[in-house]
């Protein structure tokens, strides 16, 4: 009994650090139906700059008082004004890719101003400790609880019964029918901003001080990633219910600490300890009624680009292998070598990776399925690879083409029903899961990696690394036909109606949920197929390549490029090569990145679904498709789909 | 005082809503090609035509939801074209969008709650006018709105006009969707309104019904105004602009 009072103590403090973080994701997306995925970046940089100001004599309270009532809000109303008042009536891809970007971004400035991985002290608000049913607490914890629980009902009576927060909500539902009750829907949406920014940064500052040795940057980020799940639970509306889930979530990792820790073998259960949290946050989706589920909207695709020909595509990918071939020429036999050249490990890294950014054209731009663990399968098929006869052989590729395949399908089976944000959220906490519980694991990628070796097809070796690339860029050459093949197929009008209208698809008879299965484990199998072309290139592969940030940012320029075109899925793989080649760029990826969907975050199509791009970008070989005169057009159309076209790429986007 | 130097009843009351040479559309696309109107206060005014005239249009761009590229609009004397719809809500122009009005993820009671932007009426008192005018909406104080029959909820939505005592009153399409029992029950709200003074623009698709309430009436077609005049004069009228417009009367 002492025990398990013991872990309950423990467990509800743990949930108190989640509740406050959860309270104020549920309060953003009530005041602003965008799930803000920067605001644990939000709560980190709040902590760090409340650390820095101390650190400059800044007395306590000056501090407090300039993060909290200051500098928060004032950032959220900023932020609400350059960039969330934009996504009204956006599809519901853009907010995911905008607060994602912006998560980078300060991911990356926080990086740079305090380093992501030095571990800081903040001092606690209340020194001391007190004890309780045998466990010994610092007094912050006590106060984190009680801020918790304040906070929680204070939001609660503010969206009940006041007529502010009402009409915060109100936002959300129809901003022009607030306007036409006389107040502006921009100033409360903007109030929505700065308090949901001024609860995270009240996280942060209350929450940093009980992490001890673990107050990173990174920690500090990924912390909220855990309230994820709490959110989930109130269905990111309901503050009580997120409240409860918060409790729930560290009562339950407690209780799996203390008495998993008595049962397993030590070291084992460790990693999923630490995917616990994800693992609750994938169940929690999936268990949600559906009814639930309606207000995360669907992905209104923007207009997809002319279908290519089959010709064109055919005239275009074997231009593109000879091209390699040339290029191959003019290095030496080891240029792929990291060391030797800086060019060659960005050519090859491209066409690989390149793999990975067509399964994301499948999924994002043909099917509208917003998915984050791409280089989750991507992990899985180096693994693969790797471990299968004796890492270097066809049948390596064939295991990894096919286990991520299958993995793609358990994945898609139990999410089904979750679309947009929600899907966005699965595949993240699947991600994260995989990365905590498997790739973390000595046994699996080990702590030098695994070595995966390079594949002798039918006697014709490609251990050269000129053979090497030309295998690459044939094999993303045809990958990338694939893709546009598929586009023109039976299966790629289902992607793209699925897309547009899955009500419609079932008057039709077409079934949504086998659709959606067979893209996703079309898309793993790529993925893992990229994955292990991606070790054979490399050599080793290692837990730390596909982390979820890096996840992140690739495909945030799948998305800068336009997740819709195989151009654009080329060269966001080429930008991603780049970044992570050249060492002094490294370090602002996440901050270009960032930046850049913020900037494509304001039209819906990518670089490449520019119409001026669009105009003016044309391959010799592709036709132009005849534009139709603007005045043509019936005025019965409505505003918002004339805003939805003026977005859209123009007929001749470059495929 | 001579005789002479007495304006006429006409000149001498400012309209309650005046529009000239008002141009408008979405993009590169006009939909509004110079439509001048003229409503008397106290009038309920008819706006009708077929599909794609440009009927909505218009009242969008009077409660300030579209910008006219051209014209005036004035809300007694006041211009407006220039101003938000937020601002136009305290001068006293009240529009009920096409669709349903409301907030459907905001309980009814919610709803009522942001009625009270305009000012001067209190949230309890919103609420007791809205439910003493339609007492179902006062069963239902706590379901959210779009779990409400398309009836109720447009009940809801015209509550909006009861409460905030405008001057001028927008009704686009109030009969969309619903029974005409319920069309007929809304009709008479918005007759009692008029009775009250209130100046009233109707939409509508339901000539008759339109034409059974209102004072006043106007053909519009291809974005201008073809005919105005009474009710009567316009009955027959409306079938033909509706014939020749391409487009069958609801």
């Amino acid at each position: 009994m002492t025990e398990f009072l013991e872990f309950t103590v423990l467990g509800v403090a743990v949930g108190a650090a989640y509740a406050i973080l959860a309270t104020g994701l549920v309060v953003t997306y009530t005041t602003s139906g965008i799930f803000n995925f920067a605001h644990g970046a939000v709560a980190m940089f709040a902590a760090f700059t409340y650390w820095s100001l101390t650190q400059h004599g800044v007395p306590e309270w000056l501090g407090l008082l300039l993060v909290l009532a200051v500098g928060a809000p004032a950032f959220g109303a900023l932020v609400e004004w350059g960039l969330m008042r934009r996504l009204y009536g956006a599809s519901v891809e853009r907010p995911i890719m905008v607060t994602l970007g912006l998560l980078v971004i300060m991911l990356g400035a926080a990086d740079l101003i305090w380093n992501i991985s030095t571990v800081r002290t903040l001092n606690p608000l209340v020194a001391g400790t007190f004890t309780l049913f045998g466990v010994k607490l610092p007094w912050q914890n006590a106060v984190l609880l009680g801020a918790a629980v304040l906070v929680a009902v204070a939001m609660r009576l503010l969206f009940a019964r006041t007529r502010l927060g009402v009409g915060m909500r109100a936002v959300v539902d129809d901003p022009e029918l607030v306007r036409m009750t006389g107040v502006s829907p921009n100033r409360m949406s903007r109030a929505g901003w700065m308090l949901g920014f001024f609860l995270a940064a009240l996280a942060g500052v209350l929450i940093a001080p009980t992490l001890g040795s673990t107050f990173t940057v990174l920690n500090m980020t990924l912390l909220v990633v855990n309230a994820y799940a709490a959110a989930v639970v109130g269905r990111l509306r309901s503050v009580p219910w997120a409240f409860v889930g918060a409790i729930g979530l560290g009562l339950a990792t407690e209780y799996f600490v203390g008495y998993g820790s008595q049962h397993f073998a030590s070291g084992v259960g460790s990693e999923i300890t630490t995917a616990l949290p994800m693992i609750f946050l994938f169940v929690a989706l999936v268990a949600l009624p559906s009814a639930r589920l309606e207000a995360a909207g669907r992905l209104v695709a923007a207009r997809i680009p002319r279908t290519v020909r089959g010709r064109e595509s055919l005239i275009a990918a074997s231009l593109f292998v000879a091209a390699s071939v040339v290029f191959s020429l003019f290095f030496s036999g080891t240029f792929l070598t990291e060391g030797v050249s800086t060019v060659g490990p960005i050519a090859g890294q491209t066409m690989a990776l390149g793999l990975v950014a067509l399964s994301l054209v499948l999924l994002i731009g043909y099917a509208g399925e917003v998915s984050l663990c791409q280089f989750a399968f991507m992990g899985i098929g180096a693994f693969c690879m790797g471990k299968v006869a004796g890492g270097d052989s066809l049948l390596g590729v064939l295991v990894a083409v096919g286990a991520c395949a299958a993995v793609g399908v358990l994945v898609a089976l139990p999410t089904i029903r979750l679309r947009g944000l929600y899907l966005a959220l699965a595949t993240f906490a699947f991600a994260e899961a995989v990365q905590l519980g498997f790739f973390a694991d000595t046994h699996v990628l080990g702590q030098a990696g695994i070595i995966v070796g390079r594949i002798s097809v039918a006697g014709v070796s490609f251990t050269g690394d000129r053979a090497e690339f030309i295998l690459l860029s044939v094999v993303f050459a045809l990958c990338a036909v694939g893709v546009l093949a598929i586009r023109r197929s039976a299966f790629g009008r289902r992607l793209v109606a699925v897309n547009d209208s899955p009500a419609a698809c079932a008057t039709v008879g077409l079934n949504t949920g086998i659709t959606k299965v067979a893209v996703f484990a079309l898309a793993a199998g790529m993925a893992g197929l990229g994955g292990a072309m991606w070790g054979s290139l490399q050599g080793t592969v290692g837990a730390s390549n596909f982390t979820i940030f890096a996840g992140v940012i690739f495909v945030l320029f799948v998305v800068i490029w336009s997740a819709r075109t195989v151009t654009g899925a080329f060269l966001a793989a080429l930008t991603y090569a780049i970044f992570t080649n050249v060492s002094h760029l490294t370090k602002v990826e996440g901050i270009f990145a960032g930046v850049g969907v913020i900037l494509i975050g304001w039209v819906a199509n990518g670089i490449l679904g520019i119409e001026w791009f669009g105009d003016r970008v044309h391959l010799p070989w592709v036709r132009r498709a005849p534009t139709e005169p603007a005045d043509a057009v019936e005025p019965c159309l409505e505003p918002s789909l004339l805003a939805a076209g003026s977005e859209a790429g123009g007929p001749g986007v470059v495929s | 005082m001579t005789a002479t130097s007495l304006p006429t009843p006409e000149a001498d009351v400012v309209p309650a809503l005046s529009i000239a040479g008002l141009h408008a559309g979405y993009g590169r696309i006009e939909v509004l090609h110079g439509v001048d109107l003229e409503i008397p206060a106290g009038s309920v005014f008819a706006l009708l035509g077929p599909n794609g005239a440009g009927k909505s249009t218009l009242l969008k761009v009077v409660s300030g939801r579209v910008r006219a590229t051209k014209g005036t609009v004035a809300v007694g004397g006041t211009r407006i074209d220039r101003r938000p719809a937020e601002a136009l809500v305290h001068l006293g122009l009240c529009s009920i969008p096409e669709g349903r009005g409301v907030f459907p993820n905001l309980t009814v009671r919610e709803n009522l709650w942001m009625w009270t932007y305009r000012g001067g009426v209190s949230r309890d008192e919103v609420e007791a006018r809205a439910y003493e005018a339609f007492p179902r909406l006062g069963t239902r104080r706590r379901q959210l709105a779009g779990t409400m029959s398309g009836g109720e909820q447009q009940m809801l939505a015209i509550s909006r006009a009861l409460v905030t005592d405008p001057k001028v009153l927008l009704l686009d399409e109030l009969s969309m969707g619903l029974a005409p029992l319920i069309v007929e029950e809304l009709y008479e709200v918005v007759g009692t309104l008029a009775g009250q003074g209130l100046t009233v623009v109707v939409v509508e698709q339901f000539v008759t019904t339109a034409l059974h309430v209102a004072t006043r009436a106007a053909i519009m077609v291809h974005g201008r105004i073809v005919r105005e005049g009474s009710p009567a004069e316009m009955a027959d009228a409306a079938l033909g602009a509706y014939l020749s417009g391409g487009s069958t009367p609801a």
